[in-house]
């Protein structure tokens, strides 16, 4: 059965080993933002061992690429972003300490080996919910690559931001068994 | 002749752009409505909630229903006794569309295809629309749009089959397209089927299948009778709500057929996410 759980960021291992895919989780504290452009750079600092924008240790990090804030308004809609560009990206910064991912959509199986080995999740969250998801971001600034827009770095803090587990660290996938039981077959 | 001004044009997209980018469509709140009462599975049911509850968070504080507000697509019928006067439509249109995305503060997300610049300085905010445009009798100009995400466009694939698949060939292609998107488009989804014409005719109408009320089946009764049969193919898929496993996945199947050479059956997918942010105004 599906369970709920209240976890703050960052995560540990403890936290993640906890989670099971169909698992509901409302996320509280700092996160960060993240599309293609913004991985590739991080990714590029990791092999050049230079300093990250940000600590990766135990980080969760939310695939958005949000519309632009209203005036005093921390962001604007903010929903998830397709996960699978990330997934070239992924598995290095999980290796380096990452601990949870947000998005939509599928996940290659590099990515969930990756979170096997490491002890890491990739949560999903409602695409196309961007009104709902960017009012429960409190706070937001960008940290990083200004000049990529909307896809810059952002830290934000978020209060019960729910998502649902899609990939544990058991190797579990809510894609595949969600679906085998309500597919019906000829 | 009767004469519509360009600063019209350019007044009429701008608001509309503005009020799709907040208001889902009625057609599209009552399928997922429907959906939401029709959905077995506890996890979909609880997305559908919260994409209900994200409309009416949407309509009331004006915020963008999501964050891809996607490329402006319009389809265009100008009748033939109409003359713009003061500039060309397609600047008018083009126009009206920065304007609505920068007042609305919706996103600008064309960019150049290789080097993946943004083109908002370079073109302009979220410019160029994808423009269709069809010149039609009559004295009215009748402007559809529709704001289409990304991640939808993404999934959607065309495919010229040969005859002997006929219709069966057709439903399978449809399946394995939809089966392989899975969660990415953002499920619950419409699914515009174009079938026949030449390549880009069937791309085309799969698009252009997209800008019906959703559910609204075609006038043909055999073709309406193909939507319903897709219909009820799709929905066996399972796939639900985001993907998370469900019976309720694609909200309606709309399908245009148009003729085709004797060699060939040309067949597109375009899939629309449930955030079906569409609308038109007559001028
Ligand atoms: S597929 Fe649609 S609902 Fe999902 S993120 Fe893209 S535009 Fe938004």
């Amino acid at each position: 059965m599906s369970q709920v759980h209240y976890l703050k960021t960052p995560l540990t291992d403890e936290d993640v080993m906890n989670l099971k895919a169909g698992d509901i989780v409302y996320l509280s504290g700092v996160m960060f933002t993240a599309r293609d452009a913004a991985h590739k750079r991080l990714v590029d600092l990791i092999e050049n061992k230079e300093e990250l924008p940000f600590q990766l240790d135990g980080a969760v990090i939310y695939f958005v690429g949000p519309t632009p804030p209203k005036p005093g308004e921390p962001i604007g809609s903010a929903g998830p972003t397709t996960s699978y560009r990330m997934d070239s990206y992924s598995p290095i910064l999980i290796k380096h300490g990452l601990k949870g991912m947000i998005g939509k959509g599928k996940r290659n199986q590099d990515v969930k080996d990756a979170c096997k080995k490491y002890k890491a999740v990739y949560f999903g969250a409602t695409g196309g919910a961007g009104a709902l998801l960017g009012k429960l971001i409190k706070e937001a600034e960008v940290i990083a690559y200004e000049e990529l827009g909307p896809e810059a770095i952002r830290m934000i803090r978020v209060e019960n931001f729910p998502v649902t587990v899609i990939n544990d660290a058991y190797g579990n996938d809510l894609y595949e068994e969600g679906r085998a039981k309500y597919e019906v077959k000829d | 002749m009767r004469e519509i001004a360009y600063e019209d044009i350019v007044k009429a997209v701008k608001n509309m752009v503005l009020h799709t980018a907040t208001n889902l469509p009625e057609d599209a709140l009552k399928k997922l409505k429907e959906a939401h009462e029709k959905e077995k599975s506890p996890v979909a049911k609880k997305v559908l909630e919260q994409l209900l509850e994200n409309a009416e968070i949407a309509r009331t504080e004006k915020r963008p229903l999501c964050q891809d507000t996607g490329l402006a697509v319009y389809f265009v019928k100008l009748g033939q006794d109409v003359r713009i006067t003061g500039g060309l439509l397609k600047d008018a249109i083009n126009e009206g569309t920065e304007q609505g995305y920068i007042e609305g503060y919706l996103r600008a997300s064309t960019c150049d295809c290789f080097t993946r610049e943004n083109l908002k300085d370079v073109i302009g905010y979220n410019l160029p629309a994808i423009i269709h445009l069809d010149l039609v009798e009559g004295d009215k100009l009748e402007i559809a749009y529709a704001a289409k995400g990304g991640g939808s466009e993404n999934v959607s694939r065309a495919r010229v089959l040969a005859p002997a698949q006929g219709r069966d060939g057709v439903i399978e292609f449809v399946k394995s397209v939809i089966s392989e998107a899975g969660p990415n488009p953002c499920p619950p989804i419409i699914v515009g089927v174009g079938i026949g014409g030449t390549f880009e005719k069937a791309a085309i109408s799969s698009k252009y299948a997209l800008f019906r009320e959703a559910g609204e089946p075609h006038p043909d009764p055999a073709v309406a009778e193909f939507e319903k049969e897709l219909l009820y193919e799709l929905n066996k898929l399972g796939i639900g709500a985001m993907g998370m496993g469900g019976t309720e996945t694609v909200l309606a199947v709309h399908v245009e057929k148009h003729p085709c050479h004797i060699a060939s059956l040309p067949v597109s997918v375009n899939v629309q996410c449930h955030s079906s942010r569409h609308n038109h105004i007559t001028l």
